[in-house]
């Protein structure tokens, strides 16, 4: 294959990586931006979603199609029920105390990843995608489901958007963000704005695996590296800018594609993790956001 | 009894008992009463940024594993011997802190605790992707001319225990004169209201960057003798595990206190020993201890005890 065709291939692979991490990405931020603090454990959503799928579509007797469409409506659910139940459990009796929330969720990762290696194995196990288009390009043929995967996370950011701007409760939402006190002083249930934001950010990691889960198989670990490009998407795009990590997702999405696909996957990953850590020192407030 | 007396009472009591636990337990308990004296001085380091002076940082992997590989690359490919190369994980590790301090500290909360964790993560990978120097995933054993120290050879029971309690006999000692000497106060000081402490003429920076290497320095003496002691160097060392067990320790036998950091890595280390005899889920022990703590014991064992009953306990 030649130089064209082969960056196009990378591209592709790149745009599909962005999108699915957009989507997980935007999760971390919405919980950032309402709640204020780090959800070290939002891998593991990720990682949970994707088992669910796993088992939703082998127990449910339906056609492969109707079983991954209902895996994509329950396993969020599921996960955004978790979600609230450990935020009402655990972060709400911590006063959603910066420093005592991330250690408190490196806990509930190492907890959630110990069920999912105890309840589904140590194997990874492929899901069945629901259809096997193929859409024949003059130089190789791509897989149509994965460009539908794109059109999905999309779909998904657009309602999340519509939702954030245009509803009642996106509105509620983002009063508690600007301030929690006086949204709190209005008569705004701020316990229940943050226990709704909490499964929210669950339900869209979850929404990302489900997708991605056809393409790449279910495995317990498998929540490590989302929730560090999504840390690196979030940083980069500014903490809690929704506009700013939406952005980064792409710019970090359709560069690691193509890095990865032209030298080394590890050392594109170096220079990521450095360039967060550089970018937190030197422009706290993201590359793109204006304001922290 | 003074205070003064009781504080020198207690710790001295401490290492006297673990120094006749070796001819008193049998040589199991031994092999891991040495391995938990050396993940203690690696958790002492741990304490003295987080507990002592409030710097919550989740990189410390990167200073444990600048240690051991500072002690056991020399060995390895330039054949230095056990001694030098000690003393070159030490340096090894006080000078990856200085370095990711002089960056990190212009960051503070969470900031720090991401930049920390991101510069853990990418000296991991590094780790990895220099794999012909490295040994990468794999690791590599360390070679026997640098596991005898002084005449003693260290893979064997005896003076491997002696070597770790050493280490951990310094370590206590250094750590219980640091926090009780003025510049210990200030360290405090920082971490309890860091503006008044700037106001009052302290350089925070140059206060947090001090403690940060101090911290590094103990993490780097740690690896290094862990990697000699057990005679094994890898990169699962400097996974971000690595950075929460020193941490878990510390909040388990209470930040800020002299004792905690040995106190929790014993309890911890013995609960997923005896917990592993039952069930294979050592890591849901781990999640649900972090959680347990935060919520219902944020201080620590030796903390509430301070706070109830032992107000001298440093």
């Amino acid at each position: 294959m030649s130089f064209g065709p082969f960056l196009l291939l990378a591209v592709l692979e790149g745009t599909v990586m962005a999108a699915v991490l957009a989507l997980t990405a935007v999760g971390l931020s919405l919980v950032f931006g309402v709640m204020r603090v780090v959800n070290v454990a939002h891998g593991e959503f990720y990682m949970l979603g994707a088992v669910l799928a796993w088992f939703i579509t082998y127990y449910l007797p339906f056609p492969p199609a109707l079983a991954w469409l209902a895996a994509l409506i329950i396993a969020p659910l599921i996960v955004a029920m978790i979600a609230a139940l450990a935020d009402t459990l655990v972060l709400k009796r911590l006063n959603y105390d910066p420093e005592a929330t991330i250690v408190a969720t490196i806990g509930l990762l190492y907890m959630l990843q110990q069920a999912a290696l105890t309840f589904y194995g140590s194997d990874a196990r492929p899901v069945v995608a629901p259809f096997q288009w193929r859409i024949q390009l003059p130089w190789f043929g791509y897989s149509g489901y994965k460009l539908f995967v794109v059109l999905a996370a999309v779909v998904i950011l657009a309602a999340v958007w519509l939702f954030m701007t245009r509803t009642k409760v996106g509105l509620v939402m983002r009063a508690t963000q600007v301030d929690r006190d006086t949204a709190q002083a209005f008569g705004i249930n701020v316990d229940r704005v943050y226990a709704g934001t909490f499964a929210l950010g669950g339900a869209l990691a979850a929404a990302a695996a489900v997708l991605i889960v056809p393409i790449q198989q279910a495995h317990y670990l498998m929540g490590h590296d989302p929730l560090l490009l999504s840390f690196i998407v979030v940083i980069i795009g500014g903490l809690g800018s929704i506009r700013g990590t939406l952005v980064a997702a792409l710019v970090i999405g359709l560069s690691d594609g193509v890095i990865s696909m032209f030298f080394s996957p590890t050392l594109a990953k170096i220079i990521a993790t450095l360039l967060v850590a550089l970018v937190l020192v030197f422009r706290p407030q993201g590359l793109f956001g204006a304001r922290a | 009894m003074t205070d003064r007396a009781k504080v020198w009472g207690v710790h001295l009591l401490v290492l006297a008992a673990l120094f006749a636990a070796q001819f008193l337990l049998p040589s199991y308990h031994v092999t891991n009463l040495a391995r938990i004296m050396v993940l203690a001085v690696f958790a002492m380091g741990y304490n003295i940024a987080f507990g002592y002076t409030g710097l919550l940082s989740l990189g410390h992997a990167l200073f444990f594993a600048a240690g051991m590989y500072g002690m056991g690359l020399p060995v390895w490919h330039l054949e230095w011997l056990s001694l030098p190369a000690l003393i070159a994980g030490l340096l090894a590790g006080g000078a990856m802190a200085g370095v990711v301090g002089l960056l990190a500290l212009r960051t503070a909360g969470v900031s720090f605790m991401i930049v920390t964790l991101m510069f853990a993560q990418a000296g991991y990978l590094t780790l990895l992707y220099l794999n012909s120097w490295t040994g990468g995933d794999e690791g590599f054993v360390v070679a026997r001319s640098g596991r005898v120290l002084l005449g003693f050879d260290l893979a064997t029971d005896t003076p491997r225990f002696m070597a770790a309690f050493v280490l951990f006999a310094a370590g206590l000692l250094l750590c219980l004169w640091l926090v009780r000497s003025p510049f210990g106060r200030v360290m405090v000081a920082m971490r309890e209201n860091e503006e008044r402490s700037r106001m009052l003429g302290y350089d925070p920076f140059r206060v947090k960057l001090t403690a940060l290497i101090l911290s590094g320095l103990y993490a780097g003496a740690a690896g290094a003798a862990y990697g000699m002691l057990f005679g094994y160097v890898g990169a699962t060392f400097a996974t971000i595990q690595y950075s929460i067990l020193p941490m878990l320790y510390v909040l388990l036998g209470g930040a800020g206190t002299v004792l905690g950091p040995f106190l929790g890595a014993l309890l911890m280390f013995y609960l997923i020993d005896i917990t592993s005899g039952y069930t294979d889920a050592y890591l849901f022990v781990v999640g649900a201890a972090l959680v347990g703590l935060v919520l219902f014991a944020p201080k620590g064992i030796l903390g509430t005890l301070r706070e109830r009953a032992l107000r001298w306990l440093p």
